[in-house]
C-alpha cells in the first residue's frame, strides 16, 4: 500500500537533541557519573586552591597521621598523612590533574591518530588499508596492559611513556571503528552521488562520513578515558609509569603497598578510592552515551 | 569442519607473523640500547663496541638478522636470559604452570558467579536484583584490581586471619613438581592434607584475577540473554506452551551463550595481562611476575621471549574458542 | 457455544494502547480473515489471544474465552497445557521462528513431549508423518536438518506441521504467506486451507491482503489503528463495504482497480489511501480514520464513533456506506 506523508506532520516527536537529552537524564546512573567528573575535574583544575597542601609537602611533626573521623586524626589532614608526612586529600587532588590529563592526552592523541588512519585506510583500501589493519590485529591480539608493558619496557619507565604506550594501545578501537563506518557509508548511494558530483576526497572524508561515525566514537572516546586512567594507574602501580614523587594514584598505591600489614589502611584506600570511583563515572558516562546515542540498543 | 579449522589458521599467520616482527624488533632496540648505553662507559673503545655490535649481529642488514632470527625461533631457541643464563624458553615453560592454574581457576569463579547473576540480571530485567548484579558488575569493571588485591588482602588475611598473603604453598610443604599444578601435585604427594593449603594460596588471587572477567561475563550473558528473549523463536517456543523455565533454559540459554563464550575467550587475554599484576602483588611464582622483575633486572630476552609467547598463548586460546564456537553454533558449522 | 469468545479485548504498552475495544468470535471450522495496515493492532490481538504479550504489555478484557473456558481467569500453568494442544500459532517470519540452535525433528518433538503424546519412538514416527503431511520430501531426513538450512517456505511448512502436531481446534496464521514468494504464497496457503477443512479447526487468518480473503475467509473483521472498524460475512463486505476504510483497501486492490479502469475506459493509477495509520503521538479525537477520510465531517472529528450494527455485519463510523459506495445524503462527489 502507497502511502502519502501529508498528514504526518501534526505530530509532537521530539526533536533528537531533546530526545538525546531526555534519554540521557533518565539514565541516573550517567548523571551522576557526570556530575562526579565534573566536581573532580573543578578539583584538579582548582586543585592550587581547593588542596589544603602542596603535594609534595612533608609535615616532620605528622608521619602516618589517621584521617579526622578516627582517633588520633588531626583536621589539619582530613585523609590522614602518608609515612613522609604529606597530605593524603591534597595528593589525591593534585593526582586528579595527573589522571584527567592522562585520560584527555591519550584520548586525544589516540582519538586524533585512530579516525586519521581509519579514514584512510577506507578510502584508499589496498595495500594501504590490509597494512594497517594487519597491524591492528597485532596490537589486538595483545591484552592492552600486556602490550603497554611492553612497549614501556622498550620506551623505558616514565609518565610520558606510559601515556604513549596507553595510546598505541587503544588505536585499533578507533581505527576500526572508523573505517568501518567509512566502509559502510562509501557503498551508499549518496556518496557516490557527492563523488560524481565531485567532492575531493578530503572533503568527503570529513563532512560526508565522519558525522556518521560520531555517536559510536564518542562513546568509545568516554570508555577510553576510563581505561586510560585505569591503565596508567596499574603501570605506576608496577613502577612502569609516573615515578615517585609524582602524586599519580596508582604511584601513589605502589608507595603504599608496605602499609597492608601495619595497619595505616588509610595510605592504600583512599588512592585506589579515587580511581575506582573516577573510572566507574566515566564507565557510567559511557554507558549513558551509548544508551541514549545508539538507537539500537535504546531499549535494552 | 576440517577446512574451517584451516581456514582459521591461515587468518593467524600475518598476526602471528606481526607478532614476531614486533618482538624482533623490540629486541633489537634493546640490544641497540644495551650497546649504546654501554659506550658511555669508562675504558670502552670503538672497537669493543663493535666487537659487542658483531657479537649480537647488529651489524649485519636487517632481513639477515629477521631470517636468523626467524630460524632461532623454529628451532624453539628464544635466547639466554642475561640474569640466569638459562634458555628463556626453559623459565618460561616452568613458571607457566602456575599462570596458568591460576588463570584457570579465576575463569572458573568469574563464569560460575557471572553465568548465572547475567541470566538472573536479564530475567528479572528492571528490578532491584537486576540494578544490583549491573551496579556491582560496572564496579567490578572499573576496579583497579592492584587496589582489590590490596583490600582483599587486608580483610581476609591481615583483619580475618583466612587466607595466606603471598606464594602458591606453605612453607612447611615441599612439593616435587610433577604436572606444575599445584592443586594435583599435592593430591599426588604422600602430603595430600597440604592440597588445603594449595588452595588456600589460590583462594584470593583468583578471586583478584577474577574480577574483571566475571564483570565483563555478567554484563554479556545479561545483554546477550535480553537480545535473545525478543527474538521470534522465543515466542514460537511460548506459543507451544512450554513453560518458561523450558524457554529460558534450552531455548533462550542455548543461543545466548553463543556471544557469551566468545568473550569468555576474550577475557582470557585480559585475564594473563591481569596475571602481571595479580601474580605481582601476591608474588606468584609465574610467568607475570617474572615479566616484570625481567624488565626491572633489565633482562631482554626475557622480556622479549615472555611477550612472545604470551602472545602466541593469547591467539592459540582465541583459536580454541572460535572452533568451539564453530561447535555450537549449526551456522558456522555448516559453512563449509 | 462459539469456540474462541472475546469481549472488549484491550492492549496497552505504557500510554500507547495498542488494541481497543476489539470484540471478535471464531466457531470450530469457521475460518476467520483479520485484515489491516501494519500497525493497525492485529498481531497484538492475537498474542493477546495466546498470552504472549510481555511487559510491559497490559491486556484487558470484558470476556476471552476458548471453548468456554474463561482464559484471563485462568492459572498460567493450565492457559500453557492449551498453547501447542487446542491453540496453535503460525508466524510471519519463518526463517527467525524456529530455534537456529536445534534441529526441526527436536522443534516438532518438543511440542508432542511436553503435551506428553506418545513415547520417543512415536513421537519422531509422528514427526516424519507430520513432515509429511505438510509436503515435505524426505521427510525422514529434514528432521536432523537445521532451520539456516532450509528455505523460507520449507520452514513455514515445519512451523505448520508444528502448530498442527496435536490437532488443535483453533489456529491463528499471522500473516503466513507474506515473507515468501509469490508462488510458495499460494502453496502453503492452500496447504492451511486444506488442513483446516480436514481437521475441522477454528483458523484466524491474520493478512494485509484483502484479496487473499476472498479466497478463503468465511467473515472478514477490519481492523484500523487498533479498533474494529468493520466486519461482515466475506461476500457482503465484499459486494457492500460499509465503512470508508474497507472501501478504500478494495479500491487499492489491483484486480478490482483494473475492472473500474476497464469499466471507465482510462487506465488510472492504483488508488491509495493518503496518510499513515496514527502513531502514539498523533491520534486524533474524533474518528482515528478522520484525517484519511474523504467523507468525514464535523461530528467526525469530534466524537470518536462506536461500531454500529448494519444488517448484516457491523461499522464503526458516524457515515457508513450505503450500497451505492456513498454516505447518506451524500451527493457523487468522486475525488
Amino acid at each position: 500500500m502507497t502511502t502519502t506523508t501529508d498528514s504526518a506532520g501534526t505530530g509532537h516527536h521530539p526533536s533528537p537533541l531533546a530526545a538525546f537529552w531526555r534519554d540521557f537524564r533518565r539514565n541516573r546512573g550517567a548523571l551522576g557519573g557526570l556530575v562526579f567528573i565534573v566536581i573532580v575535574a573543578l578539583a584538579a583544575l582548582l586543585a592550587p586552591v581547593v588542596a589544603p597542601h602542596l603535594p609534595d609537602v612533608q609535615d616532620r611533626n605528622a608521619f602516618l597521621v589517621p584521617p579526622v573521623w578516627v582517633a588520633g586524626g588531626d583536621w589539619r589532614y582530613i585523609l590522614g598523612t602518608d609515612d613522609v608526612g604529606r597530605d593524603i586529600l591534597s595528593r589525591i587532588i593534585w593526582g586528579a590533574r595527573l589522571s584527567l590529563s592522562i585520560g584527555a592526552i591519550v584520548v586525544t592523541l589516540s582519538l586524533a591518530i585512530g579516525v586519521l588512519l581509519g579514514l584512510l585506510a577506507g578510502f584508499l583500501g589496498g595495500l594501504f588499508d590490509q597494512g594497517i589493519m594487519r597491524l591492528m590485529d597485532v596490537l589486538m591480539a595483545l591484552p592492552s596492559l600486556l602490550l603497554a608493558v611492553a612497549i614501556v619496557a622498550v620506551l623505558g619507565p616514565s609518565l610520558a611513556n606510559a601515556m604513549i604506550a596507553i595510546a598505541i594501545v587503544v588505536l585499533p578501537h578507533y581505527v576500526r571503528l572508523t573505517r568501518a563506518t567509512v566502509l559502510t557509508e562509501l557503498a551508499k548511494d549518496y556518496v557516490t552521488a557527492s563523488r560524481i558530483a565531485g567532492a575531493g576526497l578530503w572533503r568527503m572524508m570529513v563532512i560526508v562520513v565522519l558525522p556518521n561515525c560520531l555517536a559510536p566514537l564518542i562513546v568509545q572516546a568516554s570508555l577510553g578515558f576510563s581505561s586510560a586512567i585505569l591503565d596508567a594507574a596499574a603501570l605506576g602501580f608496577l613502577g612502569l609509569g609516573a615515578q615517585p614523587p609524582t602524586p599519580e594514584w596508582g604511584t601513589m598505591l605502589a608507595d603504599a603497598k608496605k602499609f597492608v600489614q601495619s595497619g595505616q589502611w588509610w595510605v592504600v584506600t583512599f588512592p585506589g578510592l579515587a580511581i575506582l570511583l573516577t573510572v566507574l563515572a566515566f564507565n557510567l558516562l559511557g554507558d549513558g552515551l551509548r544508551d541514549a546515542l545508539d538507537p539500537k540498543l535504546k531499549e535494552r | 569442519m576440517l577446512r574451517y579449522i584451516a581456514s582459521r589458521l591461515l587468518v593467524l599467520v600475518p598476526t602471528v607473523l606481526g607478532i614476531v616482527l614486533l618482538a624482533f624488533f623490540l629486541v633489537r632496540q634493546l640490544h641497540g640500547d644495551a650497546v649504546e648505553a654501554r659506550s658511555g662507559e669508562r675504558g670502552i673503545t670503538a672497537e669493543q663496541l663493535a666487537e659487542r655490535r658483531h657479537a649480537l649481529g647488529l651489524d649485519r642488514p636487517l632481513y639477515e638478522q629477521f631470517g636468523a632470527y626467524l630460524g632461532q625461533l623454529m628451532q624453539g631457541d628464544l635466547g639466554k636470559s642475561y640474569v640466569t643464563q638459562r634458555p628463556v624458553i626453559d623459565e618460561f615453560l616452568e613458571l607457566f604452570p602456575a599462570t596458568i592454574e591460576l588463570s584457570i581457576v579465576a575463569m572458573i569463579f568469574a563464569v560460575v558467579i557471572g553465568l548465572p547473576a547475567g541470566i538472573l540480571a536479564a530475567l528479572t530485567r528492571g528490578s532491584v536484583l537486576d540494578h544490583g548484579v549491573m551496579g556491582a558488575a560496572l564496579a567490578g569493571y572499573s576496579m583497579p584490581i592492584f587496589w582489590w588485591a590490596i583490600l582483599l588482602i587486608v580483610l581476609f588475611s591481615n583483619i580475618l586471619g583466612l587466607t595466606p598473603v603471598s606464594g602458591r604453598l606453605d612453607v612447611l610443604y615441599y612439593i616435587e613438581p610433577t604436572t606444575g599444578f599445584m592443586l594435583i601435585d599435592t593430591l599426588l604427594s604422600d602430603e595430600p592434607e597440604s592440597f588445603w593449603s594449595a588452595l588456600r594460596h589460590l583462594i584470593l588471587p583468583s578471586v583478584v584475577l577474577g574480577t574483571i572477567p566475571l564483570a565483563v561475563i555478567a554484563r554479556m550473558t545479561r545483554s546477550a540473554m535480553l537480545e535473545v528473549l525478543g527474538e521470534d523463536y522465543i515466542r514460537t517456543a511460548r506459543a507451544k506452551g512450554l513453560s518458561p523455565f523450558r524457554v529460558v533454559w534450552v531455548h533462550a540459554l542455548r543461543n545466548a551463550l553463543i556471544p557469551v563464550i566468545t568473550v569468555i575467550g576474550l577475557q582470557v587475554g585480559t585475564l594473563l595481562a591481569g596475571a602481571v599484576l595479580t601474580e605481582t602483588i601476591f608474588s606468584w611464582p609465574g610467568v607475570g611476575k617474572w615479566l616484570i622483575d625481567a624488565i626491572g633486572r633489565r633482562d631482554f630476552p626475557a622480556v622479549q621471549g615472555g611477550i612472545l609467547l604470551i602472545a602466541v598463548t593469547i591467539i592459540a586460546v582465541n583459536l580454541a574458542v572460535d572452533l568451539l564456537y564453530g561447535l555450537i553454533n549449526p551456522r558456522i558449522r555448516h559453512q563449509k | 457455544m462459539a469456540l474462541l469468545e472475546i469481549s472488549d479485548l484491550s492492549v496497552r504498552f505504557g500510554q500507547f494502547r495498542a488494541v481497543s475495544g476489539v470484540d471478535m468470535t471464531v466457531d470450530a471450522g469457521e475460518i476467520v480473515g483479520v485484515v489491516g495496515e501494519s500497525g493497525s493492532g492485529k498481531s497484538v490481538t492475537s498474542l493477546a489471544v495466546m498470552g504472549l504479550i510481555t511487559e510491559p504489555g497490559k491486556v484487558s478484557a470484558g470476556a476471552m474465552r476458548f471453548d468456554g473456558r474463561d482464559l484471563l481467569a485462568m492459572p498460567a500453568r493450565e492457559r500453557r497445557r492449551l498453547l501447542g494442544r487446542d491453540i496453535a500459532m503460525i508466524f510471519q517470519e519463518p526463517m527467525t521462528s524456529l530455534n537456529p540452535s536445534y534441529t526441526v525433528g527436536f522443534q516438532i518433538e518438543e511440542v508432542l513431549a511436553v503435551h506428553g503424546a506418545g513415547n520417543r519412538r512415536q513421537r519422531r514416527e509422528r514427526a516424519v508423518e507430520l513432515l509429511e503431511l505438510v509436503g515435505i520430501p524426505d521427510a525422514g531426513r529434514r528432521l536432523s536438518a537445521y532451520p539456516h538450512q532450509l528455505s523460507g517456505g520449507m520452514n513455514q511448512r515445519v512451523m505448520i506441521a508444528m502448530s498442527v502436531a496435536l490437532d488443535p481446534r483453533l489456529l491463528i496464521a499471522d500473516e503466513p504467506t507474506t515473507a515468501l514468494d509469490v508462488t510458495i504464497q499460494a502453496q502453503i496457503l492452500r496447504l492451511l486451507v486444506e488442513l483446516q477443512r480436514r481437521k475441522g479447526m477454528g483458523l484466524v487468518f491474520i493478512t494485509h491482503d484483502l484479496g487473499v480473503l476472498a479466497e478463503i475467509a468465511d467473515r472478514v473483521i477490519v481492523m484500523y489503528a487498533g479498533e474494529v472498524v468493520e466486519t461482515a460475512a466475506t461476500a457482503d463486505l465484499f459486494t457492500t463495504p460499509r465503512h470508508p476504510y474497507t472501501a478504500a483497501l478494495l479500491d487499492a486492490l489491483p484486480d478490482r482497480a483494473l475492472a473500474t479502469a476497464a469499466a471507465d475506459g482510462r487506465r488510472g493509477r492504483l488508488p491509495a489511501i493518503p496518510g499513515i495509520v496514527p502513531g502514539p503521538f498523533d491520534r486524533p479525537a474524533g474518528c482515528l480514520l478522520q484525517p484519511r477520510c474523504r467523507f468525514a465531517d464535523d461530528r467526525c472529528v469530534t466524537e470518536h464513533p462506536m461500531l454500529h450494527p448494519l444488517h448484516p455485519g457491523a461499522a464503526r463510523c458516524h457515515r457508513p456506506l450505503g450500497a451505492d459506495g456513498l454516505p447518506a445524503g451524500e451527493i457523487g462527489r468522486v475525488a
